[in-house]
């Protein structure tokens, strides 16, 4: 099972076994995990389920649709380069050992 | 892909299971004053059961409910998302170009409404929305006791939707009673259906009349709406109805979500005391709301071919009528399913439904709840009900007629 690392504002770093197929967003669902909200449920329509991909894996991504990059305007936290939504990123077993970081704030 | 079996792929086995009939009404009025114990029936029973009262099938269970909403081209909304089937029935209105329609037809219109309503547009109308709740508040403390439903939950909504629209301020009284039309008629031919459609010609007249371009102030969703006319992304006739689309479903779903919400707060002071320790979580107090009372309550699809749901077969053409609230109170997702918790993980309920179908103003309607509860919660110290609370039936939406309440200031 590939594994996906979230770290927290403050540091805290929590590791998920992630079932390939899913998304990094049901992922931390599922965990339990705080700090990725969901409001939507995984329809791509709020924006809180934001993350910073680590720098190492950007380039391992698919990339952002054109309706991703439209939410991504409206994050609560600020918008960076490395920006994603985790409901749009599905994980494969190359995604082994993806990192990513939780903004302060989804809302 | 769809989610579903074919029947002659199913292989081999038993069989299709023998379907069990219900003789349960979910648009009577006694099924409205209590419908938890029914729910639980339409849950247990079986995964799928048939309603022989309006000859339909039905899911009430978290999981059907949440496949059917996901499977949109086997369940599909063209032949409309109430009992009546547009194949066979003249709509009472001209069908919706989102709610009322597949894709591919459906994507395009519902990508203009995304973007009107989009995140982004939130953070421009955010700071007014919660200005004006926090004048609501204080206003209604003056006045300490009040009906919870006529003074907040429609008034607040009432205050800043309409004018977020860009509508003129004559004729805004016709806007719930249009919205419990719409709610009525997606219900089967009854008497609340019925006498809705006979008495709604006037508040048809004063939409239709709103949804034009001349009517919708610069700034607003409407010209927002319109504004996708100049870009090409739809056309002079279609922003009409996509306004509707929001005149119909913007404003009496936040005022029930809200009745919702302050209903519960007065109903378990507990939660009210841990929101007013942290009023950060008055969002998610307003999402578990909108889970606990579900003031969607029901929306119908209809078979594009014959399909086998959780081993039972369901043949082309047939109306499923899925019980949002019934699964959001679904054991087998949600712990302690019937009490209400503000710091619950809410992600996942159907009370905005879920799927290419979820409601698309669902951002408006948390601001709205948000900013609502944020400020009964740095104001309010105790809610208390202190009338009867009456029941308002309508055949979709789930709220109530009168709330009288008082409020003791923090």
């Amino acid at each position: 099972m590939p594994s996906i690392t979230f770290i927290h504002p403050d540091g805290r770093s929590e590791t998920a076994e992630a079932d390939t197929g899913a998304t990094a967003m049901a992922t931390a669902l599922t965990r339990g995990l705080d700090g990725i909200l969901a409001e939507c449920g995984g329809n791509a329509m709020c924006a809180t389920c934001h993350v910073y991909v680590d720098a190492a894996w950007l380039d391992k991504l698919p990339p952002r649709s054109n309706e991703e990059d439209a939410l991504l305007d409206g994050t609560a936290a600020e918008r960076q380069p490395n920006s994603r939504l985790s409901c749009q990123i599905k994980i494969t077993p190359e995604l082994d050992g993806l990192m990513l970081r939780l903004p302060d704030r989804q809302t | 892909m769809s989610a579903f079996n074919s029947p002659a792929s199913s292989g081999a086995g038993a069989g299709p299971a023998a379907m069990p009939h219900l003789d349960i009404d979910p648009f009577a009025i006694d099924f409205f004053d209590d419908p938890y114990p029914a729910h639980e029936k339409l849950r247990e029973s079986a995964a799928v059961v048939y309603l022989d009262k309006w000859q339909v099938h039905g899911v009430a269970r978290y999981a059907e409910v949440h496949a059917v909403l996901n499977d949109p081209l086997t369940f599909c909304s063209s032949r409309g998302v109430g009992l009546s089937d547009f194949k066979r029935e003249t709509p009472w209105r001209p069908p919706s170009l989102i709610l009322e329609a597949d894709p591919p037809a459906h994507t395009r219109t519902r990508a203009v409404l995304s973007k009107v309503l989009s995140p982004a547009a939130m953070k421009r109308i955010r700071d007014h929305f919660a200005a004006v709740a926090d004048a609501k508040i204080d206003q209604l403390l003056q006045r300490k006791s009040f009906d919870a439903i006529a003074d907040l939950a429609e008034a607040y909504p009432l205050s800043v939707f309409p004018e977020a629209m860009g509508l003129k301020p004559e004729g805004r009284e016709h806007l719930l009673p249009y919205a419990g039309v719409v709610f009525n008629a997606f219900g089967p031919p009854n008497e609340l259906r019925q006498t809705a459609i006979e008495r709604s010609a006037p508040h048809q007249a004063y939409v239709a009349e709103q949804c034009q371009r001349h009517n919708l102030a610069p700034g607003g969703f409407g010209a927002a709406v319109h504004g996708f006319v100049d870009s090409g992304e739809i056309n002079e006739s279609e922003a009409p109805l996509l306004v509707r689309s929001l005149l119909s479903a913007g404003l009496d779903t936040t005022v029930n979500g809200i009745g919702a919400a302050i209903y519960c707060l007065a109903r378990f002071p507990e939660d009210l005391a841990r929101l007013r320790r942290d009023p950060s979580l008055a969002r998610n107090a307003f999402e578990e709301a909108v889970r606990f009372e579900s003031p969607v309550q029901t929306f119908f699809r209809t078979t594009t071919r014959e399909v086998e749901v959780s081993g039972f077969r369901i043949g082309e053409g047939e109306k499923i009528l899925m019980f949002l609230g019934a699964a959001n109170r679904d054991p087998r997702r949600w712990a302690d399913p019937d009490r209400y918790d503000i710091t619950r993980k809410t992600s996942g309920h159907v009370g905005f439904g879920a799927g290419i179908h979820m409601c698309v103003g669902q951002l408006v309607a948390r601001l709205e709840g948000e900013v609502l509860l944020s400020a009964l919660a740095r104001r309010v110290a105790a809610i208390e009900i202190t009338g009867p609370v009456k029941r308002r039936y309508n055949n979709t939406l789930r709220g109530l007629e009168s709330l009288p309440i008082t409020l003791t200031p923090a």
